[in-house]
């Protein structure tokens, strides 16, 4: 419906009478649970009742859908001068490359000239923009990554986000291996995070032994979990091993949350030992890194070691990864996606394929689970519950099935917002969990929805999705 | 003897209160062939609805168990299926005919939606109801030290599941709606070809989906008197669980489902260990799906080659 | 050099449930032949390829595969992928099944797999670079070109299989079973669909396999055309039994085959004959 074909009046009208009965619905559904609350603050359970907030709620969704249903009604107007707009920018950032970038360094000047104290933010901004202009996005993600720690020394804070973040960057790419590429949908990747962080617990403080001995043990736990899972679970296709997988998540869980011998249950294990640099600790000893380095001893030298160790394991996910796509293993899963039968029929054993991408996906989940216990100290089952299962996931839908690039993007933004936002606690959850519906709905097949071809014979082309399958695994 | 006997009894009400969960799984994985994440929280919303109903109408002096009862199922039911068709019309009817995965994605979003909104609505806090129905009948007494009762709140679980299978059953065999929805189940592309409204049929799906979610739900709360915002993601993978072990897409298969898991989990919480109970339900969830991969009574999938 | 039959099949039954689909088949398909199945619709010759091929565990009865050395396999227990690994029988899908978000190119790879996990050490070799390895996948790529050449697919090959037009995905079918160097195609309907220049195409390529690479073809077929045309032997199938075998000349006069593609008794072939004017 153009806005040129029915007139102003009558989308005004149209317009209003979706929003009423938007504001309907609204009423029927908040009526109860906002227009009321069951409060037994003091004694047996009694009633409270809201008018106000019931009547705000439902007035801002009138206003929402009404404003959306102009927006919508007007929006082949709209996209029109949207495009415009990308276009005329598009347009000018071409004709002014160079000048762009002389005025992007004299502004780095400038401000570098002003305030000295900046400097590494600005290094790593203008190097960023210049490496993202010579070699593309990839490899300026990379040197941003690379230089954050150096430009965000100061604040512990955003270190301490960046390494989650990372941290998530690789479950994504862990778990893409199974989802992405080989199309088996795995909901209980968290039991592989949750068995290596305790196996690297476990092994490090009953044996004493140092992280980078127990970091492989960990991930070898993990991938032999991950076979473990893997061999019920072959014959089963699409949504029965959704559910199974669901359920062996849980049994995880329920295992780590009840064996209190083994895992100390719901209280969860302490003190676990820290990574050191190489055998040296991170603590303000003669023995500690700081003094063997002529240091002053900073609490900080730990963060951004463990900063560059979780970039570090991120970034050999993702070679690991990007080498096996190309191997025939990699082919296999996913030539597996496409089509299980074609695969059964040029003699390739389907068992063996769905194993080691099970296998390897659960041994990156796993190595990410010991960098967790190691970077926390603590651990408890409330740290692998569903949700978390279910973020990762997300991820790798989000940023498009089988896109390593678009996986670091999506955990970025996902994990980013939702730390930054922490303070408004369950807003934030309800907001999130729209955000999670729109961009299914904007982007069905994630942000990065092309295929990159392992091989080619004259040229390389990327592959658009609308030919690529999910599988039914 | 007698203490299985009590046992199954105990089994029996949580699983027709699963059985009741699955069918909306089943549902609408029968049609459109999604899982519906969301429905757990459905279920959820439920109990608080028929909560909210019932100290409504305490307040306003209907203190009547009976009609109290009867009031407070009529709007739990009509409230939660306005959600039901909600959660359709934003999350999932926009991805119709889409990618897999992006309403998995959209289902498991507005599952936290439902979740952390009821949250921030009601407070993270438990809420107890006193219990309404009271009294129990003996069923079996030899004289030992244990008697066997069944109590009133078991029957009314009992019979309200029955009646509404029976409903529930006719309106999918015996009338125009329950035509549609079975030709939707069988072709959606053909359904729609022929004439039928898809949309429609789908969105009448969800609804009823969610009005047999909110009695499971009310049941829940007259039965356990206990709820948070957190229970709906349990009850939905055990539903769901119900629903896979029954054969998801068949109707007796969810309610057979729904009976086995509650009765398995009842057993084992008896004989062997309270903790174990949700490991011994998805052990056998897993062993079954090993040997029949589509479920008890799901139909067998061919492979075409 | 042995003289066995490449294919032999013993008294194949099929049933499922209470459909009985082949019913005590016995045919032999000679080393270097082309021997064609044909039947009207229904008459269980998918099942007999899905028997062959491992998709389907036949009821009873044996189905052997000799190799030039003189190597016997027996088929009729082994599984779908170990038949194609093993015993090299490759095959290609009535319903085209490639690998549409992949390159004509990675089709063609993913059939090379056994031979390339190898050279990759499982893997091991393949993830360092090692030169071994990549010998071998340049040989693989080898390999494949020379089969896109032989389709006429070069200029297609680094598009993804879904976007190539039906006929071009029928002939990477065969060229993804070829690679994987099979002593035996089997061939489900692979001239359906196609148009005359198209399908006379498919019969030089056939030819070409069977001369050149000394494979031996088995093909399920409608197209007369192509079945007459090309193939040595024919074994005709009705409602899961064999009724006529023989060369296409034989086939072509045979009264029960008429009668079977008729629909009509034996005896009143002639008749019907008549009545049309032939």
């Amino acid at each position: 419906m153009s806005a040129t074909r029915t007139g102003n009046a009558s989308v005004l009208s149209h317009a209003l009478k979706d929003a009423l009965i938007a504001a309907i619905v609204a009423f029927g559904l908040f009526m109860l649970l906002l227009g009321f609350l069951t409060d037994d603050s003091r004694g047996p359970l009694r009633l409270l009742s809201r008018p106000v907030l019931l009547a705000t709620t439902v007035g801002i969704v009138f206003v929402g859908r009404f404003l959306i249903s102009l927006l919508y009604y007007n929006a082949a107007a709209l996209r029109y001068y949207l495009g415009e707009l990308w276009t005329a920018i598009c347009n000018f950032a071409r004709e002014f490359k160079i000048a762009l970038l002389v005025v992007l360094l004299l502004i780095g000047g400038g401000w570098i000239f002003f305030s000295p104290k900046d400097w590494p933010l600005i290094l790593i901004t203008v190097a960023t923009i210049l490496i993202g202009v010579r070699f593309g996005f990839s490899a300026a993600l990379l040197v941003f990554a690379a230089l954050f720690p150096v430009a965000f020394y100061n604040n512990p804070y955003f270190l301490g986000i960046a390494i989650i973040i990372l941290t998530y960057v690789m479950l994504g790419w862990g778990l893409n291996i199974v989802v992405g590429l080989a199309g088996l949908l795995d909901l209980g990747y968290v039991a592989f995070y949750a068995v290596g962080a305790y196996s690297y617990a476990i092994i490090a403080q009953a044996y004493g032994w140092s992280f980078w001995v127990c970091l492989p043990l960990a991930g070898l736990f993990a991938a032999f979990f991950g076979i473990l899972l893997g061999f019920p679970v072959l014959r089963l296709r699409g949504d029965y091993l959704a559910i199974v997988t669901l359920a062996f998540g849980e049994i995880v869980r329920i295992v780590l949350l009840n064996w209190v011998s083994f895992t100390n249950g719901p209280n969860g294990i302490g003190s676990i030992p820290r990574a050191s640099f190489f055998g040296i600790p991170f603590n303000a000893t003669d023995e500690g890194f700081a003094a063997k380095f002529g240091l002053e001893f900073d609490p900080t030298h730990r963060t951004v070691f463990l900063f560059y160790v979780i970039l570090a394991l991120a970034l050999i996910t993702n070679w690991v990864t990007i080498r096996l796509r190309k191997l025939p293993v990699g082919r296999a899963w996913e030539a597996l996606r496409e089509d299980e039968i074609a695969v059964r029929s040029l003699g390739i054993n389907p068992t063996n394929t769905k194993l080691t991408a099970f296998a390897i996906g659960a041994m990156f989940g796993g190595f990410a689970g010991a960098f967790f216990a190691t970077r926390q100290g603590f651990i408890s089952p409330d740290s692998f519950t569903f949700p978390e299962s279910a973020l990762i996931l997300a991820i790798v839908v989000l940023g498009g099935m089988g896109s390593q690039i678009g996986v670091a993007i999506a955990a970025t933004v996902m994990t980013a917002s939702f730390e930054l936002f922490r303070e408004f606690e369950q807003f934030r959850l309800v907001i999130f969990g729209f955000a999670m519906v729109g961009i299914m709905v904007w982007r069905p097949r994630g942000l990065v929805s092309t295929r990159e071809p392992t091989a080619y014979l004259k040229e390389r082309k990327t592959i658009s999705v609308e030919h690529v399958a999910e599988g039914r695994g | 003897m007698e203490y299985f006997l009590q046992q199954s009894i105990n089994g029996f009400a949580l699983g027709s209160i699963y059985g009741l969960v699955a069918i909306g799984y089943t549902m609408v994985y029968g049609i459109i062939g999604m899982i519906n994440f969301a429905h757990g929280d459905i279920f959820m919303v439920g109990t608080f609805i028929a909560l909210i109903a019932f100290l409504i109408l305490v307040a306003i002096g209907i203190t009547a168990i009976p009609l109290a009862l009867f009031l407070m199922l009529l709007i739990a039911m009509l409230l939660t299926s306005l959600y039901g068709w909600a959660v359709e019309r934003i999350a999932y009817r926009p991805l119709r005919g889409s990618f897999r995965l992006a309403p998995l994605i959209s289902a498991i979003g507005m599952s936290i939606v439902l979740q952390n909104y009821v949250q921030l609505a009601q407070g993270a806090r438990v809420k107890t109801l006193q219990p309404l129905i009271t009294g129990t009948h003996t069923v079996l007494d030899l004289g030992n030290r244990f008697v066997v009762q069944i109590s009133n709140i078991q029957i009314l679980i009992v019979l309200t599941t029955l009646a509404l299978m029976t409903g529930f059953t006719w309106i999918i065999s015996s009338t125009s709606l329950g035509r549609d929805m079975r030709a939707c189940e069988q072709d959606l592309k053909m359904a729609a070809l022929l004439g039928v409204d898809t949309n429609r049929t789908i969105s009448l799906t969800f609804l009823i989906g969610a009005a047999l979610a909110s009695v499971a739900g009310m049941m829940y709360l007259l039965y356990y008197g206990v709820i948070d915002f957190h229970i709906g993601f349990v009850a939905g993978v055990k539903a769901f669980t119900a629903a896979v072990l029954g054969g998801i897409g068949s109707l007796p298969g969810a309610m057979l489902g729904g009976l086995l898991i509650g009765l398995i989990e009842t057993y084992w919480s008896a004989y062997f260990s309270v903790q174990y109970k949700d490991v011994a339900a998805f052990s056998i969830l897993i062993v079954v799906l090993i040997f029949m991969p589509t479920g008890i009574l799901g139909r067998p999938e061919v492979e075409k080659v | 050099m042995t003289n066995a039959p490449i294919l032999s099949l013993q008294n194949l039954t099929m049933r499922f449930g209470g459909l009985l689909a082949v019913d005590d088949l016995s045919f032999d398909a000679k080393r270097g032949d082309i021997t064609a199945l044909i039947g009207p619709n229904g008459a269980g010759k998918t099942t007999v390829f899905n028997c062959i091929t491992g998709f389907y565990e036949p009821t009873s009865g044996g189905i052997h595969v000799t190799h030039d050395d003189g190597k016997k396999f027996s088929l009729e227990k082994l599984p779908d992928f170990k038949i194609a690994q093993r015993v090299h029988v490759a095959r290609t899908f009535q319903n085209i099944r490639l690998f549409a978000g992949m390159t004509a190119l990675e089709n063609l790879l993913v059939a090379q797999h056994n031979t390339l996990m190898q050279a990759s050490g499982y893997t091991l070799f393949g993830l360092f670079g090692l030169p071994g390895y990549r010998k071998a996948e340049r040989e693989a790529i080898e390999l494949a070109r020379d089969w896109l050449e032989r389709t006429q697919l070069t200029d297609r090959a680094d598009d993804p299989a879904g976007s190539l037009p039906y006929g071009a995905q029928r002939r990477l079918e065969i060229a993804r079973a070829m690679c994987t160097r099979p002593v035996l195609l089997c061939l489900d309907e692979p001239a359906a669909g196609l148009n005359p220049r198209e399908s006379d195409e498919l019969n030089v390529l056939l030819r070409s396999i069977k001369n050149e690479t000394r494979t031996s073809i088995l093909l399920i077929e409608h197209d007369m055309n192509v079945v007459m045309e090309i193939s040595d032997h024919v074994v005709v199938l009705d409602h899961g039994k064999k009724i006529s075998e023989g060369t296409p000349d034989f086939i072509r006069n045979d009264q029960k085959v008429i009668a079977a593609y008729l629909g009509v008794e034996e005896d009143a072939v002639e008749e019907i004959e008549a009545e049309v004017g032939l």
